[in-house]
């Protein structure tokens, strides 16, 4: 479903993010990215919907390059994809209907959208997507209203109303409370099997990978250096393969929650 | 215990920074020929002109002033109107993180600031040659000066908004416009239209004197009385403005504090 060809991006403060990274994510998998800070995460994650442009190598979504599309066919790639973030970046000041509605926008012509115009179909899309994460009773509520674990669903559910072939998940719990973690860990696995919507998720804890991803890759200093398939492996092969993507063993006390 | 020994800051360059400070402000008032028993000596005449202005003033005289105020309130709601409504899609141009070419915002933002330099009463003097005496150069005046002033604190707003809002609405498609209605024009609305408020204050007090150059309201009435010394009916215009441009702002000062 997504490609990477040899891609590489280098910052324009010098700084190489990503060096030649070959990676194909499929067709319904969990991906869960792990790797320290900085070491090319959200950049990697970026490249799928251009949010960041890559200085080599090409990305494809469904054989079609992402690296060369613009305008039209750019957001015609972007609207298939829908992507949700550590701040959460819901518009705060806007009622959560019309923030799940804005993920309509790239269905509908311009004119409309300025207008607030979203067709009957539309709306029922996005109470749908907002009953799809149980916070349908907020839907006339203002954004910034809402704890940070309903903004986060909120944000899922605008995502959902891309109806969207595939997820990316940048960060998606890491500033949420544990309790609220597994709740929107466990809506982002629901839509991914239910729905059929391939994921790709950085995560910084990699029990939550472990719980949640069919597939892990970790991601060290701009190279892919750990990509394994979930599916009968063993737990403690799989911490103790960690040290290649963190440069040293896991700790016991470092694991969270006791799964 | 061990008695610990922190090295005190060095504090000669406070010092010497306070030495010139005084230095500058001395110099000026030398340059500029300020004396001091001068001011003693005309402060009693202004007290006597006090005396004139306010014991009492000509309350009789209000009818008479009430048109030019409304003139000068007028003047400052269409200049703040006009100036508010081109100063929000300048804005949206100066703005660098929403359209990223420099060849646009960087000759913008000399332009603002260039209007922004031109006190509202250099303005007003332009277009009194310009339009002839009378209001409606008062206005021309007030909107550019507005235009100036909100423009540059808006796309001051709009630079410094959540960019996360605008990376997710691109995340999911959408194009500039909707990008400007969904990610900026909700984060930056609020502050707009405080600063729009705040223009129409700074827009009352500035029309109130503009009629000194003849681009009407009350500070045409104004300099009229003064010219003919009539010193209670002076008395009574600035009471009268005093209190109008007082309610205005407290008005406003509300009415922003709920805004933002």
């Amino acid at each position: 479903m997504v490609k990477f060809v040899n891609v590489s991006k280098t910052y324009p403060n010098g700084v190489e993010a990503l060096k030649n990274i070959n990676l194909e994510i499929y067709e319904g998998e969990f991906v869960a990215i792990i790797g320290l800070s900085g070491a090319g995460k959200s950049t990697l994650l970026r490249l799928i919907n251009k949010l960041i442009e890559s200085t080599g190598g090409e990305v494809f979504f469904d054989e079609e390059s992402v690296t060369k599309a613009k305008g039209k066919a750019l957001i015609n790639i972007r609207r298939q994809i829908g992507m949700i973030f550590q701040g959460f970046n819901i518009v705060k000041r806007m009622s959560v209907l019309s923030n799940v509605l804005s993920g309509r926008v790239a269905y509908n012509p311009t004119w409309k959208t300025i207008l607030g115009l979203f067709p009957e179909e539309d709306k029922q899309i996005a109470y749908r997507a907002l009953k799809r994460v149980d916070i349908l009773e907020k839907v006339h509520n203002r954004a910034s209203n809402l704890s940070g674990g309903q903004q986060q669903r909120v944000a899922i559910a605008r995502a959902l109303a891309q109806e969207p072939k595939m997820m990316l998940a940048d960060e998606p719990v890491a500033s949420l409370d544990p309790i609220t973690t597994v709740q929107v860990m466990d809506y982002l696995k629901k839509i991914n099997e239910e729905d059929g919507i391939t994921t790709v998720a950085n995560l910084h804890h990699v029990d939550l990978a472990w719980k949640y991803a069919t597939r892990v890759v970790g991601v060290r200093e701009g190279k892919v250096v750990y990509d394994v398939m979930l599916k009968d492996m063993k737990k403690s092969l799989f911490y103790n393969d960690l040290e290649k993507v963190y440069g040293r063993p896991i700790q016991h006390d470092e694991i969270l929650g006791d799964e | 215990m061990q008695k610990l020994i922190v090295p005190k800051p060095k504090r000669l360059r406070k010092y010497s920074l306070i030495m010139l400070v005084a230095f500058m402000i001395l110099g000026s008032a030398w340059f500029a020929g300020f004396n001091i028993i001068e001011v003693l000596v005309n402060l009693f005449k202004g007290g006597r002109l006090l005396g004139r202005m306010f014991f009492p003033p000509n309350f009789a005289y209000i009818p008479r002033i009430i048109d030019p105020m409304l003139e000068t309130i007028q003047m400052a709601l269409v200049g703040t109107f006009l100036g508010a409504i081109v100063a929000l899609p300048t804005a949206v141009l100066a703005a660098n993180n929403f359209i990223k070419t420099k060849w646009l915002h960087v000759p913008l933002r000399l332009i603002l600031n260039v209007f922004r330099t031109i006190p509202a009463m250099v303005l007003a003097s332009l277009f009194v040659a310009i339009f002839g005496l009378g209001a409606f150069s008062g206005v021309v005046a007030l909107a550019i000066f507005t235009f100036g002033l909100i423009s540059k604190l808006t796309f001051e707003t709009i630079e410094a908004i959540d960019y996360g809002q605008v990376e997710a609405l691109m995340s999911l498609g959408a194009n500039k416009m909707n990008i400007l209605r969904y990610a900026i024009m909700p984060q930056i609305l609020p502050q707009y239209t405080s600063y729009t408020i705040y223009g129409f204050e700074v827009n009352i007090r500035a029309a109130a004197v503009l009629g000194w150059v003849g681009a009407g309201g009350i500070g045409q009435t104004l300099e009229y009385n003064l010219a003919w010394r009539q010193f209670d009916n002076v008395g009574t215009i600035i009471i009268f403005s005093f209190a109008i441009v007082l309610v205005i702002d407290l008005v406003s000062a509300a009415i922003r504090k709920r805004l933002v």
